[in-house]
């Protein structure tokens, strides 16, 4: 009876959450204490009202429990805390654990286990990372590598429906955590590193019934632009620009993923997300702006169409993605107030839009880069630096590499401070000759690229960031990238976890070290914070080194190989000599 | 003659005694990584050229043969022979870096193929009539093979279609969806590795013309490769004894490629030695 009463209590506030109060900001959004999504609301903001744990109180932060997946590869889903049971989805094979945070020590309640098959041995394509599940109406929707999207009960582990969207066999995967807009569940594939053809799709939460697909490339009817498309710069207005910007019908084959976030508005009704890079990496063999890679969309959740697009980085040369998360905020910036989305992009310039129009506001740099000249704030478009440009070429010295001023880990934002707390890389590349490999017993060639720290030697940064200033606040240095999600809260304290396995909470007003934690392996996961069925405040993480930047501990990798894990291996190989692998999630809660 | 024997014996012992499995009956085992699904090299019922070629050095080595079926996606060799799955790989380029290669026993080209009821007979990627043509070209993931690079720089990256070696997996032998595009006239010619051209251009149902191309390479990227054997780096003892089969079963070897119709790029193809001791010597 009180399970079935606090499920309704939660019903309704997820009715009432989906919409906005007059004159409530985008990033005052309603908090009962669970943590129902990996970014925690539809803004993305990553914020929690508790205050139990703050900056008085944090040291004294003590682990209450802990448990094991038992798998050692990358971990970087958030667990998700829905009506006393906490939910934690782990890298392939995907298990899902149901823990009860009623009983003591929060035994499993059920698992469920998919079973995704690498249908051959040496099949699968790709890192075996998983970003995480979507809690909504009753059920635990997640994908899993190969290509499935699921829908559990969260009550009973039951299995209510399970849609095949692709073919692992063909080089796409799945890793990104869903999101549920309207009772549309949308995900987006994962591969861009092997030629595959991104695309996002909308499944009806009540059946699993796919109910349409955009493709980032393609003439407008795959890209499901319509009549209603209207992006805000003139020169992305012409028809069919996702097929008439690559030569020939390279669009097919040409990437643009969708691996990461998507943020909702639900008063302006409009879904945002980013597209990954486009291929192959030689981009004289693309000539063009290789649209819609590397860019943003905002989509009518109910039918995929777009209302506008913006492309951060047209013929991308670096492997600059477009996925990471946008943070949906009300700003008064220049004095007027403004719906505007923060996307902290690859190329490490943090783009402060207008996301009913697509208008690029600012994009300042948040890491160290020397690719880009600026954006021209009247035709949007970035002024790349051709002395930076990749090809058949060595070229030194290009910053930030690949992974860009920050990759996948997301950003929190704190009303409260007005500040985003962004977890990012500080690394740049060295663009090499070529190396024979081969495939399939087919032989050639691939560029070889070589990773290091950016200038002051350190490899990562996690930042405060002015988003109407648009300038970084302060600075903390990190050995390795960044590359845990942040979470901010109500007691102004921020969490994130290190690469070396430091769990750490620092103040969120001055970047104060108040409190850290060493886990057993490298922390690369969404910390996530909630309030038990206790009353208590609790603080969650999962540790377990790899994805990207870890392979060279999770995926047992040659450190004397620099070129490893697309040339990451070269700035990480000392990671082994500070981190094990092992996934584990750790609790910590206030004595 | 006796002098060889004799030598080929010690180094195949050196390699018996040393790292490598002895199964419950005691008898050697020399395990190999090979795709499950890829013709010409290899597949499960060992109608590849590699799997031929395995069995006879697990013969002349005395050896049983085991097959880890693996397939050659990325990271294959770190996967499979680098993980310690397997003992040796079979076919794969001697400047592979992170393994331990013997000397090549082909050298082959990517060629240019197409129907011979068009008269094309081009060989040259600076051919101009390639300017109105589709061109196919496998996809090694998000990579064009090398001659797109080539291609790209002449300004043709729109007459090029990608075809993944990929494929689906589920298909028998993906990559040779391009020669089949070919024959269908998909596209109107294809530049592909040789072995794969020579080997379904045979099977396939219309004439298929081949050209090794030329130039042999642009840039850094050379078109010709050669291919040896590889085991796992300090792993000399199977090496040498892999190297004096190799050199031995030359001949044979090279009827193999005949068989198999691999184009072989003449520019330095490696001879049998005329003399087993030179083969011996030759090391």
């Amino acid at each position: 009876m009180k399970m079935k009463l606090s499920l309704y209590c939660w019903l309704l506030f997820a009715l009432s959450a989906a919409a906005q109060a007059p004159g409530q900001k985008m990033q005052d959004q309603p908090d009962d204490g669970q943590w129902i999504m990996p970014a925690k609301n539809y803004a993305s903001t990553r914020f929690s009202t508790l205050t139990d744990i703050n900056t008085g109180t944090v040291k004294n932060l003590k682990l209450a429990w802990t448990f094991s997946t038992g798998l050692t590869r990358g971990h970087e889903a958030a667990p998700l805390v829905v009506n006393s049971t906490m939910y934690i989805v782990t890298p392939w094979p995907n298990i899902l654990y149901a823990l009860d945070l009623t009983k003591p020590g929060a035994p499993v309640k059920w698992s469920y286990k998919p079973k995704p098959s690498p249908s051959s041995q040496g099949v699968a394509c790709c890192d075996v990372v998983n970003r995480g599940a979507a809690y909504f109406s009753g059920r635990i929707y997640y994908n899993t590598l190969d290509l499935h999207t699921v829908a559990i009960d969260a009550a009973t582990g039951k299995e209510a429906w399970n849609t095949t969207l692709g073919d692992i066999n063909k080089g796409e995967s799945m890793t990104m955590a869903p999101i549920v807009a309207k009772g549309v569940v949308i995900v987006g594939n994962s591969g861009g590193e092997f030629g595959v053809r991104g695309w996002l799709a909308g499944l009806d939460a009540k059946d699993g019934k796919i109910l349409w697909r955009a493709y980032a490339a393609g003439p407008d009817k795959d890209v499901l632009i319509g009549p209603n498309f209207h992006p805000f710069y003139a020169a992305d207005r012409a028809p069919d620009l996702g097929a008439k910007t690559w030569p020939g019908d390279a669009w097919k084959i040409g990437g643009g993923t969708c691996w990461s976030w998507i943020s909702y508005d639900p008063d302006l009704d409009l879904i945002y997300y980013g597209t990954a890079n486009p291929g192959p990496w030689n981009a004289d063999q693309r000539p063009g702006d290789n649209k819609w890679t590397s860019a943003i969309f905002a989509r009518r959740p109910e039918n995929g169409e777009a209302v506008w697009a913006y492309q951060f980085n047209p013929h991308d040369d670096h492997d600059y993605d477009g996925v990471n998360e946008n943070i949906l905020l009300d700003l008064t910036i220049n004095g007027r107030p403004r719906k505007v989305l923060v996307h902290p992009d690859r190329n490490a310039r943090m783009y402060v839009m207008d996301r009913a129009t697509g208008e690029v506001i600012s994009a300042e740099t948040y890491a160290f880069q020397n690719t880009s000249e600026g954006v021209d704030l009247k035709t949007g478009r970035i002024k790349p630096n051709p002395a930076k440009a990749t090809g058949l070429k060595t070229v030194k010295d290009i910053c930030p590499a690949p992974p860009g001023g920050k990759d996948w880990q997301p950003s929190a934002f704190s009303p409260r401070t007005g500040w985003l707390y962004v977890p990012h890389n500080n690394l740049c590349y060295e663009a090499q000759s070529v190396e024979a490999n081969y495939i399939a017993g087919t032989p050639y060639v691939g560029q070889n690229v070589r990773m290091y720290a950016g200038p002051g030697g350190h490899r990562g940064e996690f930042s405060a960031w002015d988003p109407v200033a648009a300038k970084t606040v302060w600075t903390v240095k990190e050995i390795f990238p960044a590359w845990s999600g942040a979470v901010a809260t109500a007691g102004d304290v921020v969490f994130y976890g290190t690469m070396d396995g430091w769990f750490r909470a620092l103040d969120a007003k001055t970047g104060t070290k108040l409190w850290e934690f060493k886990a057993g392996s490298g922390i690369i996961a969404q910390p996530i914070t909630y309030k038990g069925p206790d009353g208590k405040q609790y603080v969650a993480v999962l540790s377990g080194v790899g994805g990207w930047a870890g392979a060279v501990v999770a995926g047992m990798l040659n450190a004397a190989d620099g070129t490893g894990a697309l040339g990451f291996l070269n700035a990480m190989a000392d990671l082994p000599n500070y981190t094990t692998k092992g996934g584990m999630l750790y609790v910590f809660a206030l004595p | 003659m006796f002098s060889l024997s004799h030598s080929f014996r010690c180094r195949a012992l050196i390699w018996l005694g040393t790292a490598f499995c002895i199964t419950a009956a005691g008898q050697r085992t020399l395990r190999i990584c090979a795709d499950p699904n890829n013709l010409p090299f290899s597949n499960q019922t060992g109608q590849g050229l590699e799997n031929r070629l395995a069995q006879l050095i697990a013969h002349d080595l005395s050896a049983d043969l085991k097959y880890v079926w693996f397939s050659e996606r990325k990271n294959f060799l770190k996967n499979s022979l680098n993980a310690n799955l397997c003992d040796a790989v079979l076919g794969v380029p001697v400047d592979m870096e992170n393994v331990l290669l013997t000397r090549p026993y082909y050298r082959s080209t990517y060629v240019v193929l197409s129907r011979a009821d068009r008269g094309l007979k081009i060989e040259s990627l600076y051919d101009p009539r390639l300017q109105g043509l589709r061109i196919g070209l496998h996809m090694v993931g998000n990579d064009y093979v090398p001659p797109g690079h080539l291609l790209a720089a002449r300004g043709l990256s729109s007459q090029i279609e990608g075809y993944s070696l990929y494929g689906a997996y589920g298909e028998t032998n993906p990559p040779a969806r391009l020669i089949d595009a070919v024959a269908k006239n998909e596209v109107d010619v294809a530049i592909v590795w040789g072995p794969f051209a020579g080997y379904f251009a045979k099977k396939a149902a219309v004439h298929l013309a081949i050209q090794p191309v030329s130039p042999i390479r642009f840039h850094m990227f050379p078109f010709t490769y050669s291919i040896g054997i590889a085991v796992r780096k300090g792993d000399i003892d199977l090496q040498s004894a892999i190297q004096l089969v190799l050199d031995k079963e030359c001949q044979r070897i090279g009827a193999l490629l005949k068989e198999y119709a691999f184009p072989s790029a003449e520019e330095d193809a490696p001879p049998c030695a005329t003399s087993p001791s030179a083969a011996v010597f030759s090391r």
